[in-house]
């Protein structure tokens, strides 16, 4: 259950496939148009309901409740080996095999 | 009071009249007979001066950033070049800018004058720093901002250089208003537009390019006074176009003869509204799904008439490979101390090949860097891509197949600079400017795409013909 006040992420269909712009590729023009905003829930709520936010520039959104306290979850990813093997090829290339 | 029709058409429509009002600019003004347009005439009207930029950008911290000389990569570069040959590399480190980027330049002077004229915010559509820049410029300057993002495929899956710039411009103050992939964005920026009575801080308008301006001014002054000439080449990752215009043109105001050569990460074959490549592609902007449409026709965004028109300036535009730029962004950090995000790094992976074809006294600049951090880095972008079903491999990267694999070159003298045929963008931008026109061009037509193309009467006389 979320709050009147919090801080919540909405999603919203914009353009269903059938609505959207000629000139698509296949892929594209067979999914809908999406959108995804932020913002203060409006009055108490449930996920999956549909909800009105007000954003962080005041205007009111509406959409379905997905997320409640939303996060970012970007990080620096998996270890990449490669990166470390370039690091070492180009220390090589520049200053030699002792660089090794 | 009659509500207004919100479909797709019925907004796409009003597109002339939305953009006036979010504006100020009537682009109707500098349209002339036939094809022609006046572009100086337009870029004189924004108001901005490049000594006004220069202020307006000094009081909200944003340019005179420094030079710096890469000397282990000029090193690796003259090991590979012939006798005598291996240019100076240096870069222009624009990371420095207070929102990490070269694009703080062109959010300047878009913000001040919407504050001037009394608009409550600003909107732009960006994946790119240009968001975080307006958003920074909007807080520092007291209004409110939204950006509109093209960030996720059809399975909710985002770009993580993409969320990581949402990230940034909400921590500036931003609303950051998401979508899936399609050139419906502009769409949702008209309804934003009018929904807001915010201004629109395009990228492509007058304001924003003539901001740029500064990047070409510093650099003629920088290199004149600490050594004492000028640059030969600059560099400059050209995408949207506006980067480069810009630059070329405050070259030219610095008194700077150095040749332009853009440059572009190669995504040739991957198509920039598919759904499906989306998220297979490691680059979001500086690549020639941007690069070459816009060279050829400018005049596709979200104003009438783009400020960005990079044929009118480029010498040269080469290619490179997501790996190269992978690889060049790996070498800035451990060859020379840096960790910089990789799009940034395209003009210098183009420059340490490019510098190898040059003379040893010669000096070629790459004019930016940009911030790096979580989602937006080689280690996060390299890892995604994996995620992807991308193949990350050592090899020659001529190889590379954009969506396919990455192929980081096995020795640093396989990297290299890959021409496009300016001749054959040329033709495209003129056949693209006389689609559908039955008739002939009159004399100052063709002078006009002449100018256009940066070619001659002759050239476009020959390419009408066929």
């Amino acid at each position: 259950m979320a709050k009147k006040g919090d801080w919540v992420r909405i999603h919203r269909v914009i353009l269903q496939a059938d609505e959207r712009t000629a000139n698509l590729p296949e892929d594209t023009q067979k999914v809908p148009f999406e959108m995804w905003v932020k913002g203060h829930l409006l009055s108490d709520g449930e996920i999956g309901d549909e909800v009105e936010i007000k954003t962080v520039s005041g205007r009111k959104e509406h959409g379905t409740l997905i997320e409640v306290n939303p996060q970012f979850d970007v990080n620096f990813g998996s270890f990449v080996p490669e990166i470390l093997e370039m690091d070492v090829r180009q220390r090589t290339a520049l200053f030699g095999k002792e660089a090794e | 009071m009659t509500m207004k029709d919100l479909s797709y058409s019925a907004v796409m429509g009003r597109k002339n009249d939305i953009i006036k009002d979010a504006m100020g600019v009537d682009y109707r003004r500098y349209e002339r007979e036939g094809i022609i347009f006046d572009y100086e005439a337009m870029m004189a009207d924004c108001g901005y001066t490049l000594e006004d930029h220069i202020r307006v950008q000094r009081s909200v911290n944003v340019g005179n950033t420094p030079v710096f000389e890469l000397h282990n990569l000029t090193a690796l570069a003259r090991k590979l070049a012939g006798p005598g040959k291996g240019a100076r590399i240096f870069i222009k480190d624009e990371a420095s800018n207070p929102a990490g980027s070269f694009k703080e330049r062109r959010a300047a002077a878009s913000v001040y004058h919407a504050k001037k004229l009394g608009y409550k915010g600003v909107i732009a559509a960006t994946s790119g720093n240009y968001g975080a820049a307006v958003a920074s410029q909007a807080a520092m300057q007291g209004l409110k901002c939204i950006i509109v993002q093209e960030c996720y495929d059809s399975h909710a899956k985002g770009q993580p250089e993409i969320i990581e710039k949402a990230r940034k411009c909400e921590a500036l103050g931003a609303e950051v208003l998401q979508l899936s992939v399609g050139p419906e964005l502009f769409y949702e920026v008209l309804l934003l537009l009018e929904e807001t009575g915010y201004f629109n801080a395009s990228l492509y308008s007058a304001f924003g390019v003539s901001g740029i301006e500064t990047l070409g001014w510093e650099l003629g002054h920088q290199f004149l006074e600490k050594y004492g000439r000028h640059p030969d080449a600059v560099v400059c990752a050209n995408a949207g176009g506006g980067n480069l215009t810009g630059t070329a043109r405050g070259l030219i105001k610095a008194g700077c003869p150095a040749k332009v050569i853009g440059a572009a990460v190669d995504l040739s074959g991957l198509h920039m509204a598919s759904d499906d490549a989306f998220n297979r592609k490691s680059f979001t902007t500086a690549h020639t799904g941007f690069g070459v449409p816009y060279a050829t026709n400018p005049d596709h965004s979200d104003v009438p008439r783009s400020a960005a028109r990079p044929l009118r300036y480029m010498d040269r535009f080469v290619t490179v490979k997501q790996g190269e730029v992978f690889y060049i962004t790996e070498a800035l950090a451990t060859l020379e101390g840096m960790e910089k995000g990789p799009a940034g790094n395209t003009s210098l992976t183009a420059a340490f090949a490019l510098a190898q074809q040059m003379g040893e006294d010669e000096i070629i600049v790459a004019q930016e860097t940009e911030y790096t951090g979580a989602g937006k880095g080689i280690n996060p972008q390299l890892s995604f891509a994996r995620q992807n079903g991308i193949e990350l491999k050592f090899g020659n990267p001529d190889e590379e197949i954009a969506g396919k694999n990455i192929i980081f070159p096995a020795e640093p003298g396989l990297l290299k600079a890959r021409d496009l045929d300016m001749d054959e963008l040329r033709r495209k931008f003129i056949r693209r400017a006389t689609k559908g026109l039955d008739r002939a061009l009159s004399p100052e037509e063709i002078a006009f795409l002449a100018e256009e193309t940066r070619s001659t009467a002759d050239f476009v006389a020959k390419c009408l013909e066929k």
